[in-house]
């Protein structure tokens, strides 16, 4: 295999010295970490490697020599490097060299015999691998390549060629502490020595972080015991709290910042990254959902919506008076059973009046409900948008019940005519084997059967009818209600920070590497230079995104149709916990 | 080291193929797609724009006209920087890997980097398009669950598009029709030999 060197771009430019770094043998390639000046004591080396090896968990080593010269090479200069070779033994012993203010390198590797043998000593190609490490020390790679525990021998048994130099270089902050503008023993120059990078507001955020997260942890955990205490579990607060989607998103934000807010540190990156997610989610609910309250406030269009309220309800009802007069009479021409429709016409319009009578008895309360409603907006757009799906669940309440009624009846007629059906055509259905027999009747019961059956054939336009009408209304407020449920879970599940980190630092976020050749001359090592590639935004958002309430629509197309056309009834979304009906 | 030569594609357009040797152990192979023409592209145009006047006609309302104008443009932009492709780098680097780089006519690249431990073959692909059987060379993966498995095929040179398929009109004596390579300069050496074959003649 090609000897491979991965070298670090900031350390182009630095002084002569030692090669420090990890030699990966299965790859056959060496990571370069820093560079350690002259003038060094070779035992505060060791002692330095040693130490970084345990802190690290990262088999450090001495590589070779680097040789940065002006002019021309200084024969001593080249015969101490030589020499360096025999107090740091390392197989193969690796000699970087370039000229200054040009681009020409050179690279051998040479693998020691012993010191009696030179003639032996074997020279093998070198390729030069260029990095940016402090990239490569802050980036992630997806999907995380799972390395096996390390000892500190340094084994690794399968771990993926550039996997292996990522996780060298992130481990090895220990070796990045000291620098050679410091006034330790050993002096050093890797991705630090270009400037120690700071800031003092993160440091001091990291410090404030601490007790806010304290205090903001106690404060959910009194919150979040108020809302367990036994008062909300008992049968009609419990039953409303499970229908409301309100209540729903205020339990899952309140999760959320539970999470977020905890004292634990965050195991592994994927954690900390869904909490920060998390994080920017509920900043920007918020910020959206103030917005919409001053929007609200400065128009007072609270007052106007509590005025247009009880019109538009109004509206509503006699919009359905008329369609039920219409119903009642002969509705696109078709002649429905007279007795019939005129029960269900009157019972349905007896059903709006009450509901017209209930809306009016509310009405004096209607703008100082709505105000307070509308103070709800600054826990988040998501909150408030959750009120409006109530909000409208409620005021179409009758349009829910007549479909109920409606789908009831003619799940009941369905049920009459297929058994009639049967009876008709000599079967019936046999429970214990699950199938349809045949069966011989009495005169008796076969008259009657087919008599029934005839009714129940004859009122079926009628019922059908109005099923279809109810159900088509009741269709239309669960899309309305739909789409309002699909934005909010579109403000919860979407990685904003995840988007913003691909935007603004690339890097950060790697799907892989990529190479590209740099300038050759025949004679010298082939340089490569090895760039981030970075993750694409559908990959971010399909790895990063946030668990959501989870109440989507279980049923496909198929069966939907299918319950639609005998009569069950559909429940669109099944909130967590709910029993099934 | 640098050689390069010309053939065409099934539906007739130019295609260049270069090949650099910058070391022995690192090839780059370039292929470049055939252009996109101005014939094509006047004949596109002016069907959308002649579409939007006939509509014009019947609703006379103006939008129509400024529609079809944003629609072509974004049209061409969308085409030039999702589909279009100007031309593909195979570059092979010895005991690395394999790096494909697409460049689309708006300048933005795809790479995509195939590490050399993942690679279990280099094939030829035969498929059967319309009434001519074409070949195209690809990369099998290997399975880190099952040992002899693959886990994906990935085609070269794809072009974007169906419609870019290498075309080979010689015969190609390939003996049992893959390369089976041992180690990492074997392989490189393989493929180099390989394309000299596909391309001669």
């Amino acid at each position: 295999m090609v000897l491979k060197a991965f070298f670090p771009t900031c350390c182009a430019s630095a002084d002569s010295g030692l090669l420090v770094g990890r030699w990966v043998p299965e790859q056959s390639s060496a990571v370069v970490l820093a560079v350690v000046h002259f003038p060094f004591i070779p035992i505060q080396v060791k002692e330095l490697l040693a130490q970084v090896q345990q802190a690290s968990q990262v088999g450090v080593t001495v590589l070779g020599t680097w040789c940065h010269r002006r002019q021309e090479p200084e024969e001593s200069l080249g015969h101490f490097l030589e020499g360096l070779g025999a107090i740091f033994s390392h197989k193969p012993w690796f000699q970087l060299c370039r000229e200054r203010g040009s681009k020409s390198w050179s690279c051998k590797a040479t693998h020691w015999q012993g010191p009696t043998s030179h003639a032996a000593s074997g020279e093998d190609q070198v390729m030069l691998i260029f990095y940016d490490q402090r990239k490569v020390l802050l980036s992630q790679l997806h999907p995380p390549a799972v390395l096996p525990d390390r000892q500190a021998g340094d084994t690794t048994a399968s771990a993926g060629g550039l996997a292996a130099v990522f996780d060298t270089v992130a481990r090895s902050e220990a070796l990045f502490q000291s620098d050679r503008f410091d006034e330790g023993p050993v002096r050093l120059s890797h991705w630090q020595s270009e400037g120690v990078e700071a800031s003092i507001l993160v440091e001091l955020a990291k410090w404030a972080a601490g007790p806010v997260c304290l205090l903001l942890a106690c404060l959910l955990s009194l919150v979040s015991a108020a809302s367990a205490c036994r008062v909300f579990k008992l049968w009609p607060l419990s039953f409303i709290w499970s229908k409301l989607s309100t209540c729903e998103q205020l339990r899952h934000r309140l999760e959320q910042l539970t999470l977020i807010f905890s004292t634990r540190k965050a195991k592994n990156p994927a954690q900390l990254m869904r909490k920060a997610n998390m994080l920017v989610s509920v900043l920007l609910d918020v910020a959206l959902g103030l917005m919409l309250l001053s929007w609200l406030h400065r128009k007072d269009l609270i007052g106007q919506l509590a005025d247009a309220l009880i019109p538009v309800a109004d509206h509503v009802a006699k919009e359905l008076q008329h369609l039920l007069q219409w119903l009642m009479g002969a509705p696109a021409g078709l002649k429905m059973n007279r007795a019939l429709d005129q029960v269900l016409g009157r019972f349905f319009l007896y059903h709006i009046h009450l509901w017209i009578s209930y809306i009016h008895l509310m009405s004096p309360f209607i703008e100082r409900i709505l105000w307070h409603v509308g103070l709800s907006a600054c826990l988040g757009l998501t909150v408030a948008l959750s009120i409006l799906s109530d909000i409208i669940a409620l005021l179409t309440f009758h349009i829910y019940c007549f479909y109920v009624y409606g789908a009831r009846l003619y799940c009941l007629k369905i049920h009459g005519l297929s058994s009639l059906w049967r009876l008709f055509r000599g079967k019936k259905w046999n429970v214990l084997r699950q199938r349809v027999d045949s069966c011989s009747y009495d005169l008796d019961q076969l008259f009657i059967g087919t008599l029934l059956f005839t009714i129940l054939v004859f009122l079926l336009p009628t019922t059908a009818l109005y099923y279809l009408v109810f159900t088509l209304l009741r269709l239309l407020v669960v899309t309305v209600q739909g789409l309002i449920h699909l934005l909010v879970d579109l403000i919860n599940s979407l990685p904003l920070y995840s988007l913003g980190l691909r935007l603004c630092r690339p890097y950060r976020l790697a799907a892989g590497v990529k190479f590209r050749v740099l300038e050759h001359e025949t004679g010298r090592p082939l340089r490569l230079l090895m760039q981030i590639n970075p993750l694409p935004y559908s990959r971010v958002v399909h790895t990063y995104r946030l668990p959501t309430c989870g109440c989507h629509p279980k049923h496909s197309w198929g069966s939907l149709c299918r319950k639609l056309f005998f009569g069950e009834l559909i429940y669109p979304w099944r909130q967590r916990g709910d029993k099934q009906d | 080291m640098e050689d390069e030569q010309s053939f065409s594609d099934i539906y007739g357009g130019r295609l260049a193929l270069q090949r650099r040797c910058y070391s022995p152990s690192c090839l780059e192979f370039c292929l470049s797609c055939p252009r996109i023409t101005l014939r094509s592209l006047t004949a596109v145009t002016c069907t959308v724009w002649l579409a939007a006047y006939g509509l014009f006609t019947l609703c006379e309302n103006s939008m129509i006209l400024s529609a079809a104008i944003f629609i072509t443009l974004l049209g061409l932009l969308g085409y030039l920087h999702f589909v279009k492709i100007d031309h593909e780098t195979l570059l092979i680097i010895d005991s690395l890997g394999i790096q494909m780089t697409s460049s689309y006519a708006s300048g933005k690249e795809s790479t995509t980097f195939i590490e050399m431990g993942e690679v279990k073959d280099v094939v030829i692909n035969e498929a059967i398009y319309m009434q001519k059987v074409i070949y195209y060379l690809c990369i099998l993966l290997k399975d880190p669950v099952e040992p002899h498995g693959i886990s994906q095929v990935v085609p070269l040179f794809q072009g974007g598009r169906r419609q870019d398929h290498l075309c080979i009109q010689q015969k190609v004596s390939l003996g049992d029709g893959g390369i089976l390579a041992s180690s990492g300069r074997q392989k490189v050496k393989d493929t180099f030999s390989f394309f000299n074959l596909m391309f001669s003649g």
